[in-house]
């Protein structure tokens, strides 16, 4: 893949996926984001994988799953509505530490909203959509070949930590066509496999880093899969001590590696009185309004998160000890701020520039709100 | 003949059934079908979804997988798409697989893919505490139908058939030895297989309809047998599976049988598969 070629962002998760290793993809056709199916089903099954169409965005996360017992790289692709249906699989693949990689094109919302407009309504639900106590890890690109370069680190992820990912960003970015030079190759991190005697094996039996190795379903190990709760040998139990066991460990699997997970952007920083906080689509305005802001004299720079989650408290609040004021800006009604909040624990001033209409925040809207014509106080 | 005991994980018991449940006598001759195959038990996956059925999947030393509540069958085509060496077996319960998760099972037969499904039917939730199920018989008490059930319910056979899987069955737990040859034609059959057992539930279904237990509910399930099996063709329909109107006879045997193209995902070129 050598020489620059004109991609929109949602061909450009699909070479991610396949420079990545992805050898299954199954899916249901939900807007902005069918264009992933619709290429993956050219690119897929002749690089050796296999595309299957599913009956909805349950079934679909549910093939996923059990492609990768089955030993596949897998994936899946939707947006709002389908994430919402996909919540009881995502739970699934965290307990049963199944590595998969669900894409979420966010539009408009709730139900089914503004289904060919950007927004960033799910930033939340990515974190907390399905229940009970769990880790999320969540990617945020903000430009086509970051699309790329997120969607391969999506999947090493998933299969360092045998966990779902997402990866999530609005519907501009699925859609704007940029010209990208992808690398010839990528690095490939496979999920850690047993190399024990099969007959004493312990499927749920981790390691100090807290991830278990990984047989695939046929490849001489026999072993049960739940959701149940369940202790070293996949078993459903209900013993406290088990159960506390098992929800920290797949917990701490993902707070203990946050330096090989999180990834963040900070642009002139340095002696910034006034840093915007923004993410996705909205982290590019953040840029180019940082530039014109700058050449009017106001000392503003920007810090950017391309990992969501595990959210960067530490990072954020360590530019919130710098600077007077942190501006968040997203197109939600308040989503991140409130962890922006969090970590800045009074240090800065918290400013909201907040947009849930379909339409994205321009640089022309951030200079104004540094200016402080714009700001929404919170 | 190995020791069915082989096939069990023995460590995981006693296991959660009720006293005069049939579904442990569905389980025997389900091993001794796989037995008189001689399947090599590291390349047969179960899959499960949730319910009293589904919990068989945790007591069999196979690969094993007991999913979320009515999507076993979608599990397990990801399981058959990246891996056609697996015979994969999906059991299910009544609510589980014709209420949840009836959308996914209707398209896993329509697809025809390369698996089996078990569907223990014992026309009630017995998981959660005797609630009505599709199958509930109308007029049948439930915990949520104290005065009777008041719909209609689901004929499991004729829902398959109208989905298109290519090979339909219904046997009884009562009947041990049928319900093990039945299961092994449905396994060796090339496609989707669909085989519907009836089982009991003497704790709730039994208790709230005055049907007595395990065995009296086995013997009642015999007496209303109406075999369809007859010399088998590769393509044979008996449009005479009971409507639900009660007390039907109950068709047993195998109901429907063709040959069609097995799905197995879009592979290279575009095409369905080798």
């Amino acid at each position: 893949m050598s020489g620059a070629k004109l991609v929109q962002g949602n061909e450009a998760c699909v070479r991610g996926a396949l420079a990545a290793g992805c050898n299954f993809y199954a899916g249901y056709p939900i807007t902005p984001s069918s264009e992933i199916a619709e290429l993956m089903v050219r690119f897929l099954p002749d690089a050796g994988g296999v595309f299957v169409q599913m009956e909805d965005e349950i079934a679909s996360l549910a093939t996923v799953i059990g492609a990768s017992l089955a030993g596949s790289r897998a994936m899946t692709a939707t947006s709002g509505p389908g994430f919402s249906l996909m919540q009881e699989h995502i739970g699934f693949a965290t307990m049963a530490e199944v590595p998969c990689v669900v894409v979420n094109v966010m539009r408009g919302g709730p139900s089914t909203g503004l289904p060919t407009s950007p927004s960033q309504g799910d930033v939340m639900q990515a974190r907390w959509g399905t229940h009970g106590d769990h880790p999320s890890i969540v990617l945020a690109p903000s430009s086509v070949g970051e699309v790329f370069n997120l969607t391969v680190k999506a999947f090493n992820l998933a299969e360092r930590f045998r966990t779902p990912v997402t990866l999530i960003y609005d519907e501009i970015i699925g859609h704007t066509r940029e010209s990208v030079v992808f690398p010839d190759s990528v690095d490939i991190i496979s999920r850690p496999r047993p190399n024990g005697d099969p007959s004493t094996f312990l499927p749920k039996a981790a390691p100090p880093d807290g991830v278990p190795p990984m047989p695939a379903f046929g490849d001489g190990y026999r072993f049960h899969v739940t959701g149940l709760t369940h202790d070293e040998r996949g078993f459903p139990t209900t013993d406290p001590g088990q159960a506390g066991a098992l929800i920290t460990r797949i917990h701490d699997k993902v707070t203990n590696h946050q330096e090989e997970i999180t990834e963040i952007e900070t642009f002139m920083l340095d002696d910034a009185e006034i840093a915007i906080f923004a993410y996705g689509f909205v982290g590019r305005s953040a840029h180019e309004a940082v530039l014109r802001a700058r050449e009017a004299g106001i000392r503003v720079g920007m810090i950017r998160p391309l990992t969501l989650w595990p959210f960067p408290y530490h990072q954020v609040g360590e530019v919130a000890a710098q600077v007077d004021t942190l501006l968040v800006a997203e197109m939600n009604l308040g989503q991140l701020i409130g962890e922006v909040e969090r970590a800045a624990a009074g240090r800065s001033e918290i400013v909201g520039h907040l947009r849930a209409d379909g339409e994205p925040i321009t640089p022309t809207d951030l200079v104004a709100a540094i200016s402080g014509a714009g700001a929404v106080r919170t | 003949m190995t020791d069915v005991r082989d096939h069990l994980r023995e460590w995981a018991m006693p296991h959660v059934l009720c006293p005069g449940c049939a579904h442990g006598i569905v389980l025997r001759s389900f091993l001794e079908a796989v037995d008189e195959q001689e399947i090599d038990r590291n390349r047969l996956a179960m899959v499960a979804g949730i319910g009293c059925s589904s919990r068989l999947v945790g007591y069999v030393d196979f690969c094993t997988l007991h999913g979320t509540h009515g999507r076993a069958p979608a599990f397990a085509t990801g399981l058959k798409m990246a891996r056609p060496e697996l015979h994969v077996v999906v059991v299910t319960g009544d609510g589980d697989g014709l209420a949840i998760g009836a959308n996914h099972l209707i398209h896993a037969a329509r697809r025809n893919i390369d698996i089996t499904v078990l569907l223990l039917n014992n026309s009630i939730y017995g998981m959660t505490g005797g609630q009505a199920a599709p199958t509930t018989p109308t007029g049948a008490v439930a915990s949520t139908t104290p005065g009777g059930n008041t719909e209609p319910n689901f004929d499991a056979c004729k829902l398959l058939i109208g989905a298109g899987a290519s090979f339909v069955a219904r046997v009884l737990a009562a009947n041990p030895i049928e319900m093990t040859r039945v299961m092994v034609e449905g396994m060796t059959h090339s496609g989707f297989s669909f085989i519907e057992v009836v089982s009991d539930c003497p704790e709730y279904y039994g208790r709230y309809n005055g049907m007595g237990g395990g065995a009296d509910m086995l013997t009642w399930m015999a007496g209303r047998e109406v075999g369809v099996t007859g010399p088998l063709s590769s393509k044979r329909f008996v449009n005479h599976v009971p409507s639900s109107t009660a007390p039907p006879g109950m068709a047993t045997g195998i109901i429907q049988r063709e040959e069609r193209p097995v799905f197995t995902g879009v592979h290279g070129e575009g095409s369905h598969g080798p």
